[in-house]
This record gives structure tokens, C-alpha cells and sequence, in this order.
């Protein structure tokens, strides 16, 4: 779930294209709504809220029983339909091939794009010098 | 006093008509698109998501094109489009702990431990006016350390040489709920967490000017920049459905903690003491600014004379949002017409009584003129 939250729906759609999707119905359409988010006093005590994000939730169920459910950043309904049916499709006898054609692709992608980041920062890394240094 | 009036209809339609149009500009240069403030714009976008108190960067760049530019009033737009939304709950707090870290630098800490990156900033530019680039170089890049960045408040913390926020758990490990002011009017003395939402969503130039203030000696506080961090977090939050904390994604918050000094008490020997500022996205001025004021507005907690305007919680906290304040002064150019007659009809009585006494005693200093007209 951490990876497809963080993927676009065009993404998943796309690696979803590969696998034949099961018969399933919308339980809760994509539905838009707010979040409260919190943070912690000081980075590590009492939390506070700092302020809202908008969210779309949405809820899936397979033919076979199984109910996928998604509440994700933003105002996309694809994006937390699709989710929700990932997750789904998770928990039947689907799970390895979700993983394998979609959740591993997108964590390589995506994973591939912090590296990316990562290394940009990087190159900003600074030693300051004091002038009279204190230490040999 | 606003009074309701009619008619209009047609010079407001007119008005808003106008206003479209001055708001595309010059039909033979191209249109801004909201993917290019997104996009280019991303700090105009940073302060609206985070005075807006919606993070939504779409929505964000969308209110700044409909507002021609004023962030003021593309906040309000925000706000107002927030109010149309359902909540389905709130995240568990997030961890700047566990920051995927853009930018990191410390004032206080010259080796600080998982390193100072500077990241994208306008710190140590010559702000010089320069041709736009329209198609920079690709940055560089070099290896990423995988050491872990440790908040800097935590190592002061090991030596006990600074205050901790640390705050032992209930007995049954749930935690209170923090205070909301979107859902309860704010009363006076507010408690810490409510503080902090409070400045979290305020105007950035009323802030930095109070955080200005302290450092020009109205309530001094003595701050270091212990550390600032950029980056993005992950955001859980309790699904009912699910029956556990489901991930739902990765917001840009700009942290800041301040270290500041504290004389000690009776009680308590000397030690450095917190401010601490969180906002979303890369506003770094206000983090900063956020954190001198909430260490200015414990001045009660740690028992410190409050004196000066950024000590006062009531006058800071009554007067942050840009939204309320703009509405109230504002309003002002509102038709006051039944206000004013009434006031002109108590000034010319006024000037009456004036002259008839200072006909009678001859002179005119006998009047009371303390008394104000709108009295």
C-alpha cells in the first residue's frame, strides 16, 4: 500500500493492464473529503494539528468476497479506486501477482526517482569551516 | 455596523465581468496554465497550502490564478472551498524523524551528525536580477550517505542540556486527542497544541515581524536556528474498514526547532529551552518565524515576565489569520451608509451644543471633546 499511494493512476493502471482483473463491484464510490494532520510539539511530543489535506476513499469488493479499501492523498477517484482494488486483490489467492506485475515495478520506479533526489541532495552537502577552528 | 442593501445587480455583474477580464490580461500573451504555477511557482503555492491550512497543491495553483496573484485572497478561496468538504478523520502524527530529507542545515551544530545539505535555496545567491533561464542545467549529483539524521534536539537531549517535549503516554498508551480551533472558538489561556495550530495557519508577514520583534529586544529570547529541515513524510491514518493505520501518502513539510536560552529557576538549573515551527511545504521563513513566537508565547510555562507584544498569547493569537483580519478590515468598504448618517446627525448635534456654550460663556474650551462620535 505504501507504493501505490505514492504511484499516479495512469501507473497502475497501466501494470494493472497486465493481470486479468477479477469480476468485482464498488462498495463505496471515490468519495472526496478532508484529513486532519497532525505533528507533535517539538518533533516528538503531544500531537497538534498543523492543518488539512484532501483525501479520496473508496472501497472494492472482489466477486469472491474479498474487500479492498483505499484513502489516499488528493482529489483523484481513479487513483483510490484503483487502490482499493490492488488492495483487494491482495488479499485473495491474487496477491503474488499484484506484487510481482504491479507493486514491484512501481517500488523500482518510484524507488528509482529518491535515489535521484537523494543524490541531488547530496551534491548540496556543505562542511562549513570556522575561521580559528577549535579542534585539530 | 454592515446593513443589508438591494439594487446593484447589474453594476456587480458588470464589476465581475470586468475583473475577468483584467484578470486574463493581454489576450496576445499567452494564458497561465495551473500546472505552471504548480510548477514554477511552487512557493506562492507552499505559503497558500499552508495559510490556507489545505494541503492541495491543485487546488492551491488554481485559487492563486483566480485571485490574479493575491495570495491573501487566494488563502481565503482555500478556506472557503475547505468548508465544503466532509472530514473523515485525522492522520496519526507524522515523524519528522523519518524524513526523506530535501534540505537540512543547523545555525548551532557546524558537524552535525547525517550532514548539512543546503538543497534548493536562495540562501548564499547574490540577489541580482538575472535573464530567466528557461532551460537550466541538470543538477548535479554525488553518492548519498545512508548515515541516519537524528534531530539535533535530540542530541542536546542525551546530555540534558536542553528541555525535551518527550510526554509520558497515558496508562493505556492512548494519547488526548489535541485541540482543534476549526471546531471549537479558541478561549484564553490556550494551551500549547492550540497555539501551534494556531501559527501553523498564520499570516507569514504577522509572524516574522513578531519574530522580528523579539529578537530587537520586545521579549528576548535569545535563538539559535538549532535546525531546519525540508522534506517529504508519510501520512497514515486509522481505517475503520481496514482495522489498522492505513498508509495514505507523502506531504512536503518544512520543520524548524529553535534553541533558545532559559536562566533556570528555583527549581530548575539552566538549560536551553524549544521553540518549534511545522508548516507544509518549503516555507522556511515562516517555520522560523513560527518557532521565536511559540517559544515568545510560553513565556507563562517557564515563568517569564510577558511584556512585550509576541509574549501576549491573546494578542497574537487573536490577530495571526490573514483570512479574519482581512475580512474584518476589509468589510469596512462595505456600504456603512445608515452607520454613517447616524454619525453625522450625533457630529452636527455635537457642533451645535459646542457653539451654543461657547457662545454663552464666550469661550470654546469648555467642551468636552473626549467624547468620541461614534460613541
Amino acid at each position: 500500500m505504501t507504493v501505490l499511494v505514492d504511484a499516479s493512476a495512469p501507473d497502475i493502471a497501466a501494470r494493472l493492464g497486465a493481470l486479468s482483473v477479477p469480476p468485482h463491484e464498488t462498495v463505496r464510490p471515490p468519495e472526496v473529503g478532508l484529513v486532519m494532520v497532525q505533528g507533535r510539539i517539538g518533533g516528538d511530543g503531544a500531537p497538534f494539528n498543523v492543518g488539512e489535506a484532501t483525501v479520496t476513499r473508496a472501497a472494492v469488493r472482489l466477486a469472491s468476497g474479498e474487500m479492498g479499501v483505499s484513502c489516499v492523498l488528493g482529489r483523484d477517484p481513479e487513483k483510490a479506486r484503483l487502490v482499493a482494488l490492488c488492495d483487494a486483490m491482495m488479499q485473495a489467492d491474487l496477491a503474488p501477482a499484484v506484487e510481482q506485475e504491479v507493486v514491484a515495478p512501481l517500488r523500482a520506479n518510484l524507488l528509482e526517482a529518491q535515489m535521484l533526489c537523494e543524490s541531488r541532495t547530496a551534491a548540496t552537502r556543505v562542511d562549513f569551516f570556522t575561521l580559528v577552528r577549535g579542534e585539530d | 455596523m454592515y446593513v443589508a442593501v438591494k439594487g446593484g445587480e447589474r453594476a456587480i455583474e458588470n464589476a465581475h465581468r470586468l475583473l475577468a477580464h483584467e484578470r486574463r490580461g493581454d489576450r496576445s500573451v499567452p494564458e497561465v496554465t495551473t500546472d505552471q504555477i504548480a510548477e514554477q511557482l511552487t512557493l506562492a503555492v507552499d505559503r497558500v497550502m499552508t495559510e490556507g491550512s489545505l494541503y492541495d497543491r491543485e487546488l492551491a495553483a488554481l485559487a492563486i490564478k483566480q485571485a490574479r496573484g493575491d495570495l491573501i485572497e487566494a488563502i481565503f478561496l482555500l478556506r472557503a472551498f475547505r468548508a465544503t468538504l466532509p472530514r473523515f478523520g485525522s492522520t496519526r502524527p507524522l515523524d519528522t524523524g523519518a524524513m526523506r530529507i530535501r534540505r537540512r542545515i543547523s545555525a548551532a551544530f557546524k558537524d552535525l551528525p547525517g550532514g548539512q545539505v543546503l538543497g534548493p535555496t536562495f540562501d548564499y545567491t547574490h540577489r541580482l536580477l538575472e535573464p530567466p533561464v528557461s532551460d537550466p542545467p541538470m543538477p548535479a549529483t554525488a553518492p548519498a550517505p545512508s548515515e541516519p539524521t537524528p534531530r539535533v534536539s535530540d542530541l542536546l537531549a542525551a546530555d540534558g542540556l536542553i528541555e525535551t517535549t518527550a510526554f509520558p503516554a497515558s496508562p493505556d498508551g492512548a494519547e488526548q486527542p489535541p485541540g482543534d480551533l476549526t471546531r471549537e472558538a479558541l478561549s484564553f489561556p490556550a494551551d500549547r497544541d492550540l497555539r501551534l495550530q494556531n501559527l501553523a495557519r498564520g499570516d507569514e508577514g504577522f509572524l516574522l515581524a513578531l519574530a522580528y520583534s523579539t529578537q530587537r529586544g520586545f521579549g528576548r529570547t535569545h535563538p539559535f536556528a538549532g535546525e531546519i529541515r525540508l522534506g517529504d513524510v508519510a501520512l497514515e491514518m486509522w481505517s475503520e474498514d481496514a482495522g489498522f493505520a492505513l498508509p495514505i501518502g507523502r506531504v512536503t513539510v518544512t520543520e524548524c526547532q529553535s534553541i533558545n536560552q532559559f536562566k533556570g529557576s528555583a527549581t530548575e538549573p539552566p538549560r536551553f529551552t524549544r521553540g518549534y515551527g511545522l508548516v507544509f511545504g518549503h516555507c522556511e521563513r515562516k517555520a522560523m518565524s513560527m518557532s521565536l513566537v511559540d517559544r515568545s508565547l510560553r513565556a507563562r510555562e517557564l515563568d517569564e515576565e510577558v511584556k512585550a507584544p509576541a509574549q501576549d498569547e491573546e494578542f497574537v493569537l487573536s490577530h495571526s489569520d490573514n483570512v479574519q483580519a482581512t475580512g474584518f478590515v476589509e468589510h469596512l468598504k462595505l456600504p456603512h451608509y445608515v452607520d454613517f448618517q447616524a454619525e453625522l446627525g450625533l457630529v452636527r448635534r455635537m457642533r451645535e451644543e459646542h457653539a451654543r456654550r461657547a457662545a454663552s460663556s464666550g469661550t470654546a474650551n469648555v467642551v468636552d471633546d473626549t467624547r468620541e462620535a461614534a460613541e
